[in-house]
């Protein structure tokens, strides 16, 4: 069988695809990539370098850096997100662009710089059975991967030989910057009203920091405490993204990996591309709010869809 | 009933007029099941995934294709039809317990609080016909309610590092099976040697939403038979 050898896992990689819906009846959450744009990107690219259609296929995750891997197999690989030095073999190569591997190659990742989570795509994706409908690895459920955990020293990620026709990369026009600081585009909804105006409004002009205790689950913030007029709700769903202020008055932005259904007071949720940039973010980072309406988060989305879309790879 | 806003591609629909202060109640949490099967079918082609709960249901859409006027719209129309839908009873499933203070560290406990005996407060769990209010917190972890207010019991102040799969526990006026090994700070009970939650076998939980659910006392012997395992 070709594939990938796991010489060392790094601090924490995962094997993800676009994540599991439809389970959350079950109280399956959803898992999948914590920036879904780096993570199409990646595979994109190794579509586009061997003429494939691109299809969203098994990856990795690779959050801080560390990963050493070991090929045993022909095929073409890229790396996209967090800036995390690439070595193949102990020679730097570029993130952001398609290579060519050949079997007996060490592929080496450095710690992010810049960022905190990279993904690495190969051409037709690892092959990792599905658990309910996905690959997507939720170590909280023991669910997705291999063993339903993070990858670990020994593991071997099977995939198929691919030969590249043409290499590209992503033009850097294109490419997402990942700063210290940013501002979260919010839509007010859930318990909105149980927070009233001078609430909202020091929520919306504080600036919060990202804490240590932030995970797939959730991001939890700290600054200007918020206050809302009730304790707790009877337990109810929660999307991605959304917000939820517990009695410390401190913000949690609930993710990919959050529980399904709880009884904690929300304000609103953070809309899709920007829990993606939050999650690049580091402890000791920036992040004030800015509301927005449905209708502009709608516009939000299709313009960052239609941008990645329109978006030309260069070729190499 | 009420929509209101969740994020990007979600709203949630209040099915009590006390909206997310309701408190659970089975006539409800009918409508929510009956406005769940109705959703279901109806936005099939939009609907990514659907989470009922004790009084409410959110619902997630794959915004890049609607949009939350047209699910608004396509809400109120069906929902209001429902009002007068008769709504399915559920299935009525039963857990097999084995109830004893082996199994069941917090019995003497609650009977103490109650001034039941312990056969007492066994008789009252089991007499009661539960309905599966919500399902989260784990996967397979389904919410069941309402246990005999006698045998309400609050939560531990310090919570199990470790309470093991098949647990039955009470907290507050619910009850649940956990369906993993995992931290928890329910009152147990007793031991189901039934799998609540499975990966492997379809369906991978016996019970959904909406289900009744009752349970039946198993000797340790019986309850071994089945294959549980004692902590």
């Amino acid at each position: 069988m070709s594939g990938f050898k796991v010489i060392n896992p790094g601090m924490l990689t995962l094997i993800q695809d676009t994540g599991r819906f439809g389970f959350h009846g079950i109280g399956l959450t959803n898992g999948g990539p914590l920036d879904p744009l780096a993570f199409r990107w990646a595979n994109r690219l190794c579509e586009t370098a061997v003429d494939g259609s691109v299809a969203n296929n098994t990856a990795l995750e690779i959050s801080i850096g560390g990963l050493l891997l070991e090929a045993q197999v022909d095929t073409v690989i890229a790396i996209t997100g967090a800036d995390m030095a690439l070595t193949i073999n102990g020679v730097a190569y570029e993130l952001w662009q398609s290579h060519s591997i050949k079997a007996g190659d060490q592929i080496e990742l450095g710690y992010a710089q810049q960022g905190c989570r990279s993904y690495l795509a190969v051409a037709g994706g690892f092959d990792i059975p599905h658990s309910f409908g996905s690959a997507a690895t939720v170590a909280r459920e023991t669910i997705g991967g291999i063993t339903g955990d993070r990858l670990q020293q020994g593991d071997f990620l099977p995939c198929a030989s691919f030969n590249a026709q043409q290499h590209c990369s992503v033009d850097s026009n294109d490419r997402p910057h990942y700063g210290d600081a940013f501002t979260a585009r919010v839509i007010l909804g859930y318990q909105q009203e149980t927070f009233n105006d001078v609430q909202q409004q020091l929520f919306f002009s504080s600036e919060y920091t990202v804490s240590d205790r932030c995970d797939r689950m959730g991001y939890r913030l700290t600054g200007q405490k918020i206050q809302s007029s009730i304790d707790g709700i009877l337990s109810e769903g929660i999307c991605h993204g959304a917000i939820q202020i517990p009695a410390d008055g401190q913000p949690i932005v609930l993710i990919n990996d959050r529980q399904t259904i709880g009884g904690y007071p929300k304000i609103g949720s953070m809309i899709s591309i920007d829990t993606a940039k939050l999650s690049q973010l580091m402890s000791g980072a920036q992040v004030s709010f800015e509301a927005v309406s449905m209708e502009q988060a709608h516009n939000l989305l299709h313009f960052a869809e239609a941008r990645f879309q329109q978006a030309q790879l260069q070729r190499c | 009933m009420r929509i209101a806003v969740a994020g990007e591609n979600a709203l949630i629909i209040y099915f009590d007029d006390a909206g997310f202060s309701a408190q659970a109640s089975p006539a409800v949490a009918a409508r929510v099941q009956a406005a769940k099967v109705a959703i279901a079918t109806s936005l099939d082609s939009v609907l990514i995934d659907l989470i009922p709960s004790y009084a409410s249901l959110t619902l997630i859409y794959d915004a890049l294709k609607t949009d939350h006027f047209f699910i608004s719209q396509t809400l109120n129309a069906l929902l209001n039809d429902l009002d007068n839908a008769e709504s399915g009873q559920g299935s009525l499933v039963t857990l097999p317990v084995y109830y004893s203070v082996e199994s069941g560290p917090e019995l003497e406990l609650i009977a103490a609080n109650a001034d039941l005996s312990i056969e007492q407060v066994i008789d009252l769990h089991q007499q009661q016909e539960y309905r599966v209010y919500a399902i989260g917190f784990a996967p397979g972890f389904a919410y069941l309610g309402e246990v005999n207010e006698k045998i309400a019991a609050s939560r531990l102040s310090t919570p199990r590092q470790k309470v093991p799969r098949g647990a039955v526990g009470i907290a507050d006026r619910q009850t649940a099976v956990y369906p993993a090994q995992s931290p928890g700070g329910w009152n147990l009970i007793g031991l189901c040697p039934q799998r609540m939650f499975d990966p492997t076998v379809e369906p991978s939980m016996p019970v959904a939403v909406g289900d009744r659910v009752q349970f039946e006392t198993i000797s340790r012997n019986r309850f071994l038979e089945l294959g549980g395992e004692l902590p």
